[in-house]
């Protein structure tokens, strides 16, 4: 393949997209993780609230989802104004492109790992809070290990969706060649040019990669995790 | 080291109240399923939280609603063997072993080799769970409990998952660990007979509460099918029920019948005087001499058969085999017809 298969332009969008996946998905991952345990084990008043607000963003349009990124952190919006302050600004920012990818994909990043904690044997938990492991170690110990696969399942299929997410992306963010160029907004923009089917086509074809990729590996990872806690 | 509960629980269709101490041995806790054993044994181990009560191990309190004392499971220091291992899929079984010496930090108590000797499993320890049979599993658990040093041993049915086999595989592990430690072991099972091979003292529960306790062959019941059957030829007499010749000798029956007969003596029907006894009316007496005690029973040799009786309560009081005694039937035996079924009533004549 010759290396102008990709125009440079192309290049930097598709970097872009990965860098924003990766720090969208490196950053949610524990909260993530902690939601999952919630929501799969815990009994606390608020918890079907919680568990609706998680899965939001996979029912609400992206732009409504983007909107209201962009009144909160915006940078007059309650939490942005309080973050320029220490000196964060997420709008139109390839940081503020990570969050609104975290956000998107977390109900899949959830719902992946809530699968593989409801999965694990309570009994377990219970006969190593026997053997003298407080609660916090049970999971460390125990909880944890077992589900490491399913972690990383959900953690691929978030990296994923973090890579092909436009539409809340594309109203907080907007689309800055270089700067919040992803992907699918590279993509976008080149069907709005005459002559750039080519060039779109073939980013289109890098997308469909990466998706089938992750969606295989996230799979494979799944049944790794079943086979781990049915000994 | 000891263990003192008491503690009322209740919950819709089903109320626990016991007031039990366990000394160092093995308590065996008997009883049907749904009388309370595991209930009871959850919450000594903390897993359950009754309503009021006091459970304390050697002086230390986990668990008194007076005080609003309730330790978590993990500070109960409570070895508990599960009925299925519940062994950690994802490490070894040396792993297994060590874990609760972990929580338990440095300090006394049995070390690996002396657990891996006494139970039999030093060649297991680089293999994983899912490589385990039952039996060896099972064995896994009771050491990976008696690591993390605790002040007592509740066993959940531990063999109830395991074949006959199996069974008798782990058996002599128990008691070896039964006669190697002072924890008191409270031990849950519907099996008599693997409780008189394990414990000291039964305490049968039924319904929530202990309706009895004591040694096991005073407070087990005898199995149900104790008693034997005898073949019997109806002699000739007076109405209503008539004289038989039976192999274990002469014996009445409430019932008429010119053929042969099947007849059933049950251990509970059978009682054994060392002296003759007189004045007993309606009851038959035979000469009779013991032959052997086992599992709250003993053998006779009556006539040209045997007999089973109950055993009294004080093993002391237990005639030695080969003394000679004296079996008082409490009851005409029992009169069975062709499909070994008792016949109606005994007051009935045919």
């Amino acid at each position: 393949m010759p290396a102008d298969w990709l125009s440079p332009a192309d290049w930097q969008a598709v970097r872009l997209s990965l860098k924003v996946a990766f720090w969208a998905v490196l950053c949610s991952l524990p909260l993530g993780i902690l939601t999952a345990h919630a929501l799969a084990r815990w009994r606390f008043p608020g918890r079907g609230l919680l568990n609706m607000l998680v899965h939001l963003p996979l029912i609400l349009p992206p732009v409504v989802t983007g909107y209201l990124l962009l009144l909160t952190f915006g940078r007059q919006g309650a939490v942005g104004a309080w973050l320029e302050q220490v000196g964060i600004v997420l709008a139109f920012r390839w940081t503020g492109a990570a969050l609104a990818a975290a956000i998107m994909a977390f109900p899949l990043m959830v719902r992946a790992i809530r699968l593989s904690i409801e999965a694990v044997d309570p009994r377990l938990e219970q006969a190593a809070a026997t053997l003298g492991a407080r609660p916090a170690w049970v999971f460390v110990t125990v909880t944890l290990p077992l589900i490491l696969p399913g972690i990383l399942a959900g953690a691929v299929l978030a990296f994923a969706k973090a890579i092909g997410e436009f539409g809340a992306t594309i109203t907080f963010v907007s689309n800055i060649p270089g700067q919040t160029q992803t992907l699918p907004s590279a993509i976008y923009t080149r069907l709005q040019v005459p002559g750039a089917e080519a060039q779109a086509g073939r980013l289109v074809l890098v997308a469909i990669a990466l998706s089938v990729g992750a969606l295989v590996l996230s799979e494979w990872l799944s049944r790794a995790a079943a086979r781990r806690v049915a000994p | 080291m000891s263990l003192s509960v008491r503690i009322d629980h209740t919950w819709p269709g089903f109320a626990l109240s016991v007031d039990v101490t366990a000394p160092p041995g093995v308590t065996a806790l008997f009883g049907t399923s749904g009388a309370g054993k595991t209930t009871l044994i959850r919450a000594i181990a903390g897993l359950l939280r009754p309503d009021r009560g006091r459970i304390a191990v050697d002086g230390r309190v986990l668990f008194d609603s007076d005080r609003g004392v309730n330790l978590p499971p993990h500070r109960r220091r409570v070895g508990y063997v599960f009925q299925d291992a519940r062994l950690f899929p994802h490490l070894s079984v040396r792993q297994n072993l060590l874990y609760g010496r972990w929580f338990a930090g440095p300090g006394g108590g049995p070390t690996l080799a002396q657990i891996t000797d006494l139970l039999g499993i030093a060649p297991l320890l680089e293999r994983h769970p899912a490589a385990l049979s039952g039996g060896e599993a099972q064995r896994v658990a009771l050491g990976r409990a008696l690591l993390a040093r605790p002040g007592i041993l509740l066993l959940d049915e531990p063999l109830a998952a395991l074949d006959q086999p199996r069974k008798a595989e782990i058996l002599p592990y128990l008691r070896a660990l039964r006669d190697a430690t002072d924890l008191p072991i409270l031990h849950v099972s519907h099996d008599p007979q693997e409780i008189r091979a394990l414990a000291t003292t039964v305490l049968r529960l039924e319904g929530g509460r202990v309706i009895a306790q004591g040694p096991p062959d005073a407070v087990l019941p005898l199995p149900l099918d104790a008693g034997v059957t005898l073949r019997a030829t109806p002699r000739d007499g007076p109405g209503p029920g008539q004289w038989v010749d039976t192999a274990a000798g002469v014996l009445h029956v409430a019932t008429r019948a010119t053929g042969p007969l099947q007849l059933r003596i049950a251990a509970d029907q059978v009682m054994v005087a060392t002296a003759p006894p007189a004045g007993l009316l309606g009851a038959t007496v035979l000469p009779a001499r013991v032959v052997e005690q086992a599992d709250g029973l003993l053998r006779l040799a009556v006539g040209t058969t045997h007999l089973l009786a109950r055993a009294p309560q004080d093993p002391a009081l237990c005639p030695p085999p080969g003394c000679a005694v004296h079996a008082v039937l409490l009851r005409d035996p029992t009169v069975l017809d062709a499909t070994g079924r008792a016949t109606g009533s005994p007051s009935q004549t045919d």
